[in-house]
């Protein structure tokens, strides 16, 4: 297992070198540089800047360094947690995402435990009563929901809600809590809100689980051993729990791989809909105004942490299942 | 001689009538059959052509241009067409609108006003246009003489232009996009997958890693990120190439990854092997045996990449830096509905979105089917 884990974590760091590149590389895309935008910002506020300010700025942002000085000077920082300035919100990047990230990672975590919370039950069901009119009524349900993009999910359940309950389902908190500091009634209302979203993100990734988990425990349950162990009288349920249930949710786990991705994508695009205190409408409001540090850090750690968290997932899967770990030692 | 000849005629009499059209049938002629025993499969495929054709000419399906506005039809919900007109049966027909304030919620509603009325025109004179850029006509499906009350079957947006025609209108670019940028990306894919399987080695673990890398990023993100970068200024062209390069840069790892899985399984394939044993030559091997197997598959795989394709261009659209205004796609026709108070006001204007579900359902149903004729052979 050791060697395992080691071996995936030497993989992690060109991973995570080539992630930085893409995020400097959405640093320096914009046209223009950042010291002229400050410029233009400036002069919209009515300042007027003079040649020595430009020159400090020039120097403090490396632009008269080449590309890869730049990038050196960059990552330092960054990894050093200065993460650059805000120019949209003139506030330092870091304060700005420490407020925003840990809801981003809240909503995407709880959407993975909703997704195999459903799903698997759903996708056994589905399996051990093949055809049955639940069945085709799941699998329905599954093309449509991976049919229908999140943000539209996001916007129908919204009119049916206002137009059922009349209620607002959009932002983080109810109106009375959104400048209040927080309090555990605050929390409690940030958690009574936040299974929306969950499940909006959530419906395009169950309705696949779904699929993956019923392809495998069919494919299970054709095998000898299945026969075997009901020729020896055990129970239906007995049969199912003990052998062809724990094979076929082993892989599930690896569906984390794939699944993460889309989550962290949709959450973003969900959040923007939903107007929540998270990292998605920041990235659209930053790669809008070009306000370049802030669109780079966040891309950086959207990537970061979904990459980490698919390395979890993995060794999860190899301490689960004792195949994966040994492949290549095997090989 | 002859011998041989009845006892393979009545052998095949034994099989039957049926079996032998399976005998002798073509791999192709083959997955044809399986196809469309498929049959959402098939009406998924009949759907798509439709829709395909509306788009090619989106100007005679389209009651209206998608510039056209109706002064005084701001906002307005969907018009009904009426068949009964004073108890008798009549040609279909629309009543005219007016808008009154109402003094309680001090918002503008619109009423029937049935002092006007209008007939709805089939093949009637609408506003011209050039066929394909060139015929010039003004035929239209159907559509109402200019200054009566319009037909606004699925309502109006908040400049007054009707929907059902911006979404017709759109389809150009919402259901190009995903052809485009998959046929972009099977280029890239099948080009870099066929490398990668070809020559092995490092060149195959370099362009594993960076397909692997690809893969594990979030692309949504990335994709907003990149796009917004496009200038505003751009003519529509320009943004709509870009727009499928961005996506497809992303989306064409799935595609070589499977190309490459398929080639190296192949190569290993009893059928190449005994191709080569039998002393076909490596051009037979390559053309009569690896490109159809790899054929099928790819189309199965290319049809199952468009929906995502379609969704992404959609998304980026609706959040405002995919296609820009004059553009009429169905992304930048959802921006109206962007929120919970425009939603609930004007319901008619997610409309939208039912091409967008529609057409993925169909790709989805079409790509199932077409997996299981790709491999006829399997029960």
């Amino acid at each position: 297992m050791g060697g395992y884990v080691l071996r995936r974590l030497g993989l992690l760091l060109p991973v995570l070198f080539a992630i930085s590149v893409v995020s400097f590389i959405i640093i320096e895309l914009p046209p223009g540089d950042v010291v002229s935008r400050i410029e233009a910002q400036r002069a919209s506020q009515g300042f007027e800047m003079t040649e020595a300010e430009r020159a400090a700025l020039t120097q403090q942002y490396g632009l008269d360094q080449n590309i890869w000085a730049r990038y050196l000077n960059w990552i330092g920082d960054f990894l050093r947690g200065d993460l650059g300035r805000s120019f949209q919100w003139d506030r330092s990047v870091a304060d700005l995402l420490a407020e925003r990230i840990p809801l981003t990672i809240v909503i995407s975590l709880a959407t993975v435990v909703f997704i195999f919370a459903v799903a698997v039950p759903i996708g056994v069901y589905s399996a051990v009563h093949k055809n049955s009119a639940l069945d085709y009524i799941f699998t329905f349900v599954g093309f449509i929901g991976l049919a229908t993009p999140n943000f539209l999910v996001a916007l129908i359940l919204l009119w049916l809600f206002h137009w059922l309950f009349g209620v607002n389902m959009s932002g983080s908190f109810s109106e009375e809590f959104i400048d209040a500091p927080w309090s555990i009634d605050k929390v409690l209302d940030l958690l009574s809100r936040i299974w929306f979203p969950v499940l909006i993100i959530g419906t395009a990734g169950t309705a696949s689980v779904i699929r993956v988990m019923r392809g495998n425990l069919l494919d299970e349950l054709e095998k000898q051993y299945v026969i075997t162990a009901r020729a020896k009288g055990m129970s239906e349920g007995a049969v199912l729990v003990r052998y062809p249930l724990r094979i076929a949710i082993n892989p599930i786990v690896s569906t984390i791989g794939w699944l993460l991705p889309s989550i962290v994508g949709g959450e973003v695009l969900v959040s923007i809909v939903l107007n929540l205190q998270t990292t998605g409408p920041l990235l659209l409001g930053s790669v809008i105004n070009q306000d370049v540090y802030l669109a780079a850090s966040i891309i950086m750690i959207l990537s970061v942490l979904t990459v980490v968290g698919t390395l979890v997932a993995d060794l999860l899967l190899a301490w689960l299942d004792p195949r994966i770990r040994f492949e290549r030692v095997a090989r | 001689m002859s011998d041989i000849v009845v006892e393979e005629k009545v052998g095949l009499a034994a099989v039957g009538q049926e079996q032998s059209r399976y005998v002798y049938a073509s791999q192709w002629r083959l997955m044809w059959w399986k196809f469309k025993a498929h049959r959402v499969a098939k009406w998924s495929l009949w759907a798509l052509v439709a829709m395909y054709i509306v788009a090619l000419v989106p100007e005679f399906f389209a009651p209206y241009s998608a510039d056209t506005r109706f002064e005084g039809y701001q906002d307005a919900p969907p018009t009904v067409v009426r068949v009964v007109d004073d108890g008798a049966l009549s040609t279909p027909f629309v009543y005219g609108r007016e808008r009154a304030l109402d003094t309680q919620t001090l918002q503008y509603e619109h009423v029937e006003d049935r002092s006007q009325e209008s007939t709805i025109q089939f093949f009637g004179r609408g506003e011209p246009y050039k066929l394909f850029g060139v015929i010039e006509t003004e035929r239209r499906l159907f559509t109402t003489e200019a200054g009566e009350p319009p037909v606004l079957l699925l309502g109006t947006d908040r400049l007054g232009r009707d929907i059902l025609s911006r979404i017709i209108y759109g389809s150009r670019i919402s259901l190009t996009i995903g052809l485009v940028g998959v046929a972009l990306g099977l280029v890239l894919g099948t080009l870099l997958g066929a490398i990668s399987g070809y020559f092995g080695g490092v060149v195959d673990t370099i362009i594993q890693r960076v397909t692997e890398f690809i893969l594990a990023l979030p692309a949504l993100p990335l994709w907003i990120a990149l796009a917004a970068a496009l200038p505003r200024d751009w003519s529509i062209i320009r943004t709509y190439f870009f727009i499928v390069v961005i996506l497809s840069f992303i989306s064409w790892t799935g595609l070589a990854r499977e190309v490459r899985g398929k080639l190296l399984a192949l190569r290993e394939e009893d059928f190449v092997v005994a191709a080569k044993v039998a002393g076909a030559s490596r051009r037979r091997i390559i053309f009569g045996h690896l490109v159809p197997s790899v054929t099928s598959h790819l189309i199965v795989v290319t049809t199952l990449a468009i929906p995502a394709m379609i969704l992404g261009e959609t998304a980026l659209s609706f959040i405002g830096v995919g296609m820009q205004a004059p553009a009429v796609s169905w992304g930048t026709l959802l921006q109206d509905a962007q929120n919970v108070v425009a939603v609930t006001a004007h319901p008619w204007q997610l409309t939208p979105a039912i091409p967008v579900v529609l057409v993925v359902l169909c790709f989805n149903f079409l790509g199932d089917g077409l997996r299981d004729a790709a491999d006829p052979y399997s029960r």
